[in-house]
């Protein structure tokens, strides 16, 4: 496999409430090789945008990760003090929200935000990062540069916001952005050409990126490898032809299942039975075992091991594989 | 050019600006500081005066030596208790000094006495509230426990206390009303901040690595401006009342200086005979209050988002 930008090893992140403890992410191991984009899918609240947040360290009380390595480049954030941590922000590593309506502030002019990232991290004057903000505003397609510098957010439209967050994500040239379901806000046509504007940004400067989204048609269009997520833990991952092609987790079947097709008659759209469990309250064995058709009694009482299946692809069930008799 | 009328986009016209007004309101957030201020200007008349007076008033107090030919000290003993006429336009005092003059340069120190310690008390309770709201934990314990305390003090008390240890005189004045009114604006402040604090921006600009000095005061602060503006205009009344109330019960401002606390305080003894010495300045005092209240509901009408819609 290429060089490794970002490695996750056996994260935890965990909210410690008052009801009891909460694992929004457990035991989650990834990897982000250098140029790629990478996704992570997978319905609301199964812990994609708290990966996210851990790797930026933005966990709020009571969340915090419990044990694991984050390491970006062979270096682990999570060992780094409060000081180096927010140095790695927006200058290694940045991120892009999912509503770019309240992601800005609606009382600054929005040049002025963008600057504000170049100035926390860089020593330039003021009129240099003028300079870099406008040039970085071409090149994620904002036209009339000068003019929107001096904007409100309101000013703008919801695709020129997000286009703005992008630019304010880019402005210091970071090793990996993290987009945390960049396009969920926005309409179809605009989403279309921002996911395009992060592809070219991508592979125009080197740029790693982690796309986090519960739109398979977005992942399928826009990453290299896919993981998918349920209930905290990754459930299935592989490059993104071998997971479209060769499902293997009931759950991602589920979920491929559940696409709608316009060519199909069909008088139900398909869904997953059941609701995503109660983090606090999880099954004995498998997450999945309540809403999975395909559910035997081991799954109910013993917790599935992620399963290699080579070539990057593995997945946590214990269904054999197509070929494979069984596996323990 | 002969404005040519046409039913038809007239009435087109109406309907689109009814619309981008629905729009700007469901937004709640395209219409500019100056929009505001305008809308003020046609639709509160009250306010609109309250600012002229509040304004006349404070020309009055910073040009009163230009205003008057008398000096606020000075003595006419053969004109003592005068009733109002053409020489003492408000009447003169038990020693004969001229009553208007008097009112002028109580207007210095009853107006001074509303703003100052008023700026003071919010610079402490705008920066204490903002990190007791952002940091959370422990220090928004103890500085809400601290505000707690001085809330449950009455504040006349209070001042009281702080004017006896600190001695007479005006900047004891400014100090003890600073430290009686930091804590309700500190409130205000901190759960502003509490709800600003959760907003994505404030979360993108933590993921671009900015200090949390410059979020609480390039992001939170700006957001918290226009609470701060009404909460101005309803501080200052109530520290010219308090001030007011210190120099009545004697241990404000002292003679000959003049404020009209004190000038209500030295007319109540000639009541029945010399009714203008208290009534003249209580007007005053009852006129400016009124003016920065009206102000003050004015401004909160257009400028608190969460009152737009009613």
């Amino acid at each position: 496999m290429e060089e490794k930008l970002l490695e996750i090893n056996h994260l935890k992140s965990y909210f410690f409430t008052r009801k009891g403890v909460s694992p929004a992410v457990d035991d989650v191991s990834l990897a982000v090789p250098k140029g790629k984009i990478v996704g992570i899918v997978g319905e609301s609240g199964c812990g994609k945008s708290m990966t996210a947040k851990s790797i930026m360290d933005l966990l709020k009380y009571p969340g915090r990760i419990v044990e694991g390595e984050i390491l970006l480049d062979g270096k682990d954030l999570t060992k780094l003090s409060a000081r180096e941590r927010r140095r790695v922000r927006g200058e290694d590593v940045s991120m892009i929200f999912q509503e770019p309506m309240t992601s800005l502030n609606p009382v600054v002019k929005v040049g002025k935000q963008v600057r504000e990232a170049i100035l926390t991290h860089q020593k330039v004057d003021r009129a240099e990062a003028k300079r870099r903000v406008l040039e970085v505003f071409r090149q994620v397609g904002i036209s009339e540069p000068e003019k929107r510098y001096e904007c409100y957010p309101h000013e703008l439209s919801g695709g020129l916001r997000q286009r703005v967050m992008i630019a304010m994500a880019m402005v210091c040239r970071p090793k990996l952005m993290i987009a945390d379901e960049p396009t969920t806000a926005l309409d179809v046509t605009i989403e279309a050409q921002i996911l395009k504007l992060i592809k070219t940004l991508c592979e125009t400067t080197g740029m790693s990126c982690l796309l986090i989204s519960h739109n398979l048609g977005v992942i399928a269009q826009m990453c290299d490898y896919v993981y998918v997520m349920y209930a905290g833990k990754i459930v299935e991952q592989g490059d993104v032809f071998t997971l479209f092609d060769h499902p293997r987790h009931p759950y991602t079947q589920g979920l491929l299942a559940s696409i709608i097709h316009l060519d199909e008659q069909r008088e139900r759209l398909s869904t997953i039975p059941g609701m995503v469990p109660n983090l606090m309250h999880l099954p004995e064995g498998c997450a999945f075992c309540n809403r999975c058709g395909q559910a035997m009694d081991c799954c109910r009482t013993k917790k599935p091991e992620l399963y290699d299946l080579g070539g990057g692809h593995a997945f946590r069930c214990f269904l054999p594989g197509e070929s494979e008799a069984s596996h323990a | 050019m002969p404005k040519k009328s046409n039913p038809l986009q007239d009435d087109f016209r109406t309907e689109m600006a009814a619309e981008r007004e629905a729009l700007a309101a469901q937004l709640g957030e395209s219409d500019t500081f100056g929009d505001k201020m305008r809308r003020l200007a046609s639709d509160n008349k009250l306010a609109v005066f309250s600012g002229i007076l509040i304004v006349i008033f404070i020309l009055m107090a910073v040009f009163a030596p230009l205003l008057t030919p008398y000096d606020f000290d000075e003595m006419d003993l053969m004109a003592r208790l005068a009733p109002p006429s053409a020489k003492h336009l408000l009447g003169t005092d038990e020693l004969g000094r001229d009553v208007l003059t008097r009112l002028l340069y109580g207007a210095r120190v009853s107006l001074a006495v509303g703003v100052i310690p008023t700026v003071f008390s919010m610079l402490i309770g705008v920066v204490l509230g903002m990190v007791s709201g952002y940091v959370g934990g422990m220090t928004d314990a103890v500085i809400m426990r601290l505000a707690d305390v001085v809330l449950s003090f009455p504040s006349l008390l209070l001042a009281m206390v702080i004017m006896y240890t600190l001695g007479d005189g005006i900047t004891s004045i400014f100090i003890a009303l600073a430290i009686t009114n930091w804590a309700s604006v500190a409130r205000v402040v901190r759960s502003e901040t509490l709800s600003l604090r959760e907003t994505e921006y404030v979360e993108a600009a933590r993921s671009m690595g900015v200090k949390d000095m410059v979020i609480i005061f390039r992001h939170i602060l700006p957001n918290c401006i226009p609470s701060l503006i009404v909460l101005f205009t309803l501080n200052v009344p109530s520290a010219i009342l308090s001030e007011s109330s210190l120099s009545f019960l004697g241990i404000g401002v002292q003679l000959p200086k003049s404020s009209w606390g004190l000038m209500v305080n030295m007319g109540r003894t000639y009541l029945y005979n010399a009714p203008w010495l208290s009534l003249v300045p209580s007007a005053a005092i009852m006129l400016v209050v009124l003016a920065f209240n009206f102000l003050g509901d004015g401004l909160r009408d257009v400028l608190d988002p969460h009152l737009k819609n009613s």
